[in-house]
């Protein structure tokens, strides 16, 4: 056999940008939410819900916007993560919407003035989102660039934590301080220094992983790492307990930590870091349930919520009811009795879809969720520079650690903390803060599936096929 | 970095299935527990949320759900109340449901397996499950006798068509209003059921399937069954019948009614014997049959099984071992024996039946929302109490207690075209304690041939004799005949 040289007839293939089949997605995630919609008046009796048109045209108009500039700006990006995010966006409102049309029945019949709505409040804040979301994409062609502004970062990260604490605009609402009250707005600071904050990881730990990856020191069988590379576990430890203790804000908390160990192990590659970290948080948990009387009811109300049926426990009882009564399908769109349950469309949000769409559509928004930071983490492994790698991963653990608390918290897996459910939950730092999550991602994905600049094509005389 | 990434991947990974399989037990492990919790007001919710199936007596509900603009969106409304409460029962917040409104629940919620295809269309459409109708077996007009003549008295009275087992009438007296236990008004239905509790006459009891009182003579239609069984006596057989019988191994005396014998030279027939009430001549009978024969035949008719029409009906009961003056005291209906107005009918009911008895039953039909029948009963044998020719000498013995013995009352009982009804019947008298009256008791039949009816009156308190019995519970027995046959 001779072989035969394959004569290199083709150039680069230019990767598809499959804008067309995010379009098509887009379309869907507004049928289905313009479709709930009609169910929940439907299924409430109050007819085709007030301005439903003008609201369905204007939710559109803003996810055509985001298409047309995701086309033009980021045309390789991911195409499921701008559906994804639409989708959840647009159930969020129809439940929203939903609770509102309970809200209001009830204030009819108790003759008190009828409060007023949310989910037009929750659009304005889409709105804003999508505006956001564009800037981003305008403003940031490529993603390195924030790698230079890594300590700008740090700094307003911990800034935007600590606003909460600065009085005059602090506020604490429902017993946690993690709200600044300027004018009539109030805003979740903690929401946008997530993003501040894996901004600010990713770039230190590019630079210092090399040094935080030397072992040293030995102990039962596993490499620790030198004493003086553990400073910035121990800082960022000292922060989430200082979140803790002066915010109560157990949910973030919980978030920052597990993000920056998490993140301190993709860049090192050692587990030894997590087994710090892990202690670490040992040594948290059990110094806060033994000094904060707060903490401590947490988990006395997770252990026997029943228990505290009348008062502590009442949110998750009342979850679980929903739960239950919504079973294996739901109740079906404004069947159930998701008002009953306090805060139901913001921290209770998921309870009130898992009684209405039941198991089935509970899993599928779940799916949803897993979808998404699959895609992350795919941009993650794809992107070529390190920074970007792991800004992508941490971006996508940092939505996917949210949603566990959230989620564990109102079915009773782990203790309730208080935390937003990403794009679902009514509120707008946390709307807006995921749709610059979700603009980041779509940046980083767009430079890790572009095609390298076209090189001069080699002109075909230049090979030859040889035979014989 | 691709290797921690895929790790991290796999511990969310495990994260998620944490979440899913959580949620999963939450939804479909332990919601009925959740759901089952007496502090979870969506129960409630939901069933007051939704259309509740009416309860209906031919066409017109007796039950049905009022849509209302409080909280609770539906309102049960009863449009006779008091007459049918013994079958609907009532369908409270606090006390829970009873009645047809208990054991039907699933039809009239919509929750019933039966309506799947129905649960199907409203899934796909998002809607509201809608409860089905339940149809009884009660004719509006016999209930309606059944009531009117009850009025004042405490008593029940059943009614049943013999050749099926269908209850046509069932009544209790006193009765109470199951739409102030229905209301939205937990306060006005706690005191209205603390009255209810505290009432001496006890209008909670669902007197005509629950309530247990000696059946007094009308158990001789037992005892004469037996005899019949036995082979030895047929309905012209002599027995002794003296003034007084010397109940065997003690001391004690039993005299009839009358204090008279019951026949000249102290003898008389069977058929006498049971047109007369001859008290003497019975005991003389058990003892002869001894309890167990008394036992099987009374266990024929349906004692010692508890019937669930589907209401639970009180299990009638013949005594264990009585001794011989016990035995023969028990073939008078007196002792130990107890029986509902429902075992009293079934006994008439199964005698009218060529002697086989069937399963009472309340509920004729099952039907959608929409009222289409989804399923209707069938009528089902309890078993053989008599064979067929001793039930036919056992129904001229009871025209013979009409029309020549102690239920003079129900003579001349005519159709609406006025043609005459054989009708036959036993009346019973029963002590309960020595410083109360006595209950009365009716137990009857009609028309004689092919009968259409079998009923029992029972009204405690009610008199002191035979006659007495014949007074009070036998015009209560015509009303309803009457009513039925036209």
């Amino acid at each position: 056999m001779k072989s035969t040289n394959v004569p290199a007839t083709d150039t680069v293939t230019r990767p598809a940008t499959r804008r067309n089949r995010e379009l098509f997605l887009l379309v869907v995630a507004w049928g289905l939410g313009v479709l709930g919609t009609l169910q929940v008046g439907w299924a409430t009796g109050e007819g085709t819900p007030q301005r439903f048109w003008v609201t369905v045209a204007v939710v559109g108009a803003l996810a055509l916007a985001a298409h047309v500039i995701v086309r033009w700006r980021v045309p390789y990006a991911d195409p499921l993560l701008l559906p994804l995010a639409t989708l959840l966006t647009v159930l969020g409102m129809t439940m929203i919407y939903r609770l509102d049309v309970a809200a209001a029945q009830r204030a009819i019949r108790n003759n008190s003035p009828v409060p007023s709505p949310d989910v037009y409040s929750q659009l304005i804040w889409f709105a804003v989102g999508i505006t956001l979301f564009a800037l981003v994409l305008l403003i940031l062609r490529d993603h390195r660039v924030l790698q230079r502004y890594t300590y700008t970062a740090g700094l307003i990260g911990i800034v935007l934590l600590l606003l909460p604490l600065v009085p005059g605009i602090g506020a604490t609402i429902n017993g946690a301080t993690l709200w600044v009250r300027l004018g009539g707005l109030s805003f979740q600071p903690a929401e946008l220094a997530k993003i501040a904050l894996t901004i600010f990881f990713a770039g230190y730990l590019v630079v210092k992983r090399d040094a935080l990856a030397l072992v040293r020191v030995r102990f039962l069988g596993i490499g620790l790492p030198r004493p003086r590379d553990l400073g910035p576990i121990i800082v960022a430890w000292a922060l989430s307990l200082g979140i803790l203790i002066f915010e109560r804000d157990l949910g973030t908390s919980l978030l920052f930590f597990g993000l920056f160990v998490a993140m301190l192990y993709i860049s090192t590659q050692r587990r030894s870091w997590i087994i710090l970290g892990a202690g670490l948080f040992a040594i948290g948990s059990v110094f806060s349930y033994l000094a904060f009387n707060h903490v401590r009811v947490r988990v006395q109300v997770w252990i026997d919520p029943f228990a505290f049926a009348d008062t502590g426990g009442y949110q998750i009882v009342q979850s679980l009811y929903g739960f239950a009564n919504g079973g294996l399908l739901g109740t079906g769109l404004g069947n159930g009795y998701p008002q009953l349950v306090p805060f139901a469309n913001t921290d209770f949000v998921l309870a009130s879809l898992g009684e209405e769409l039941g198991l089935a559509g509970f899993i599928a928004i779940i799916l949803l969720y897993a979808i998404m930071v699959q895609r992350g983490l795919r941009i993650s492994v794809a992107v070529r520079d390190p920074f970007g790698q792991l800004l992508a991963a941490g971006l996508s653990i940092t939505l996917a650690l949210q949603v566990f608390v959230i989620v564990g918290g109102v079915t009773r897996l782990i203790p309730l903390t208080g935390l937003t459910t990403p794009f679902l939950s009514y509120g707008g730092s946390s709307l807006i803060a995921n749709w610059i999550l979700i603009a980041l991602l779509l940046v980083i994905s767009h430079r890790a599936r572009q095609p390298l600049p076209e090189v001069e094509p080699i002109p075909d005389n230049a090979t030859q096929v040889v035979s014989r | 970095m691709t290797k921690p990434i895929r790790r991290i991947a796999v511990v969310l990974s495990v994260l998620l299935i944490a979440v899913l399989a959580n949620v999963t037990f939450i939804q479909v492990f332990s919601a009925d527990d959740l759901r089952a919790r007496s502090d979870n007001q969506r129960v409630l919710l939901q069933e007051y949320g939704r259309e509740r199936g009416p309860i209906l007596v031919g066409v017109d509900p007796v039950a049905r759900s009022k849509e209302t603009d409080g909280a609770l969106r539906y309102l049960r409304v009863y449009a006779e109340g008091e007459e049918y409460a013994s079958v609907t029962g009532f369908y409270s917040l606090v006390y829970g449901a009873t009645g047809l409104e208990r054991t039907e629940n699933d039809v009239l919620t919509g929750s019933s397996d039966l309506f799947f295809v129905d649960r199907l269309q409203q899934l796909i459409a998002g809607q509201q499950p809608r409860g089905g109708g339940v149809t009884t077996t009660i004719d509006s007009r016999t209930q309606d006798a059944a009531w009117r003549g009850l009025s004042g008295a405490r008593g029940a009275v059943v009614a049943i068509e013999p050749s099926t087992g269908r209850i046509l009438a069932q009544v209790q007296s006193p009765s109470f209003d199951p739409n102030v236990l229905s209301s939205h008004d937990p306060q006005a239905i706690r005191t209205y059921y603390e009255e209810l509790l505290a009432d001496p006459e006890q209008p909670l009891i669902n007197r005509p399937i629950v309530a247990l009182n000696p059946p007094g003579s009308t158990f001789k239609l037992v005892t004469a069954a037996a005899a019949l069984a036995s082979g030895r006596f047929t309905p012209e057989s002599v027995l002794p019948g003296p003034a007084e019988y010397d109940l065997p191994l003690s001391d004690r005396t039993l005299r009839n009614w009358t204090g008279e014998p019951c026949g000249p030279g102290g003898e008389v027939t069977l058929i006498e014997a049971l047109a007369q009430s001859c008290n003497t001549a019975f005991a003389w009978l058990g003892n002869e049959l001894g309890a167990d024969a008394l036992r099987t035949q009374s266990q024929a008719f349906g004692f010692d099984t508890a019937f669930n029409i589907p209401l639970r009906a009180s299990t009638s009961r013949f005594p264990d071992n009585p001794d011989a003056p016990q035995t023969a005291i028990s073939a008078i209906g007196q002792f130990d024996v107890r029986a509902t107005a429902l075992q009293m009918a079934m006994v008439a009911a199964g005698i009218g039946n060529n002697g086989i008895v069937m399963e009472p039953y309340l509920v004729q039909e099952l039907r959608g929302p929409d009222l289409s029948i989804l399923r209707t009963t069938t009528a089902s044998e309890f078993g053989a109490a008599m064979s067929s020719q001793n039930a036919a000498d056992l129904i001229e013995m009871m025209v013979a207690v009409v029309e020549r013995g102690t239920a003079s009352v129900l003579r001349g009982v005519t159709t609406a075209e006025g043609q005459l009804v054989r009708v036959g019947a036993k009346t019973g008298t029963a002590q309960t304690s020595a410083d109360r009256p006595s209950v009365a008791w009716m137990v009857a039949l009609a028309p004689a041939t092919n009968p259409q009816i079998a009923v029992a009156v029972v009204v405690e308190d009610g008199g002191q004799n035979e006659i007495s019995s014949n007074a009070i519970a036998g015009p209560i027995a015509r009303a309803v005949i009457e009513a039925a046959l036209r």
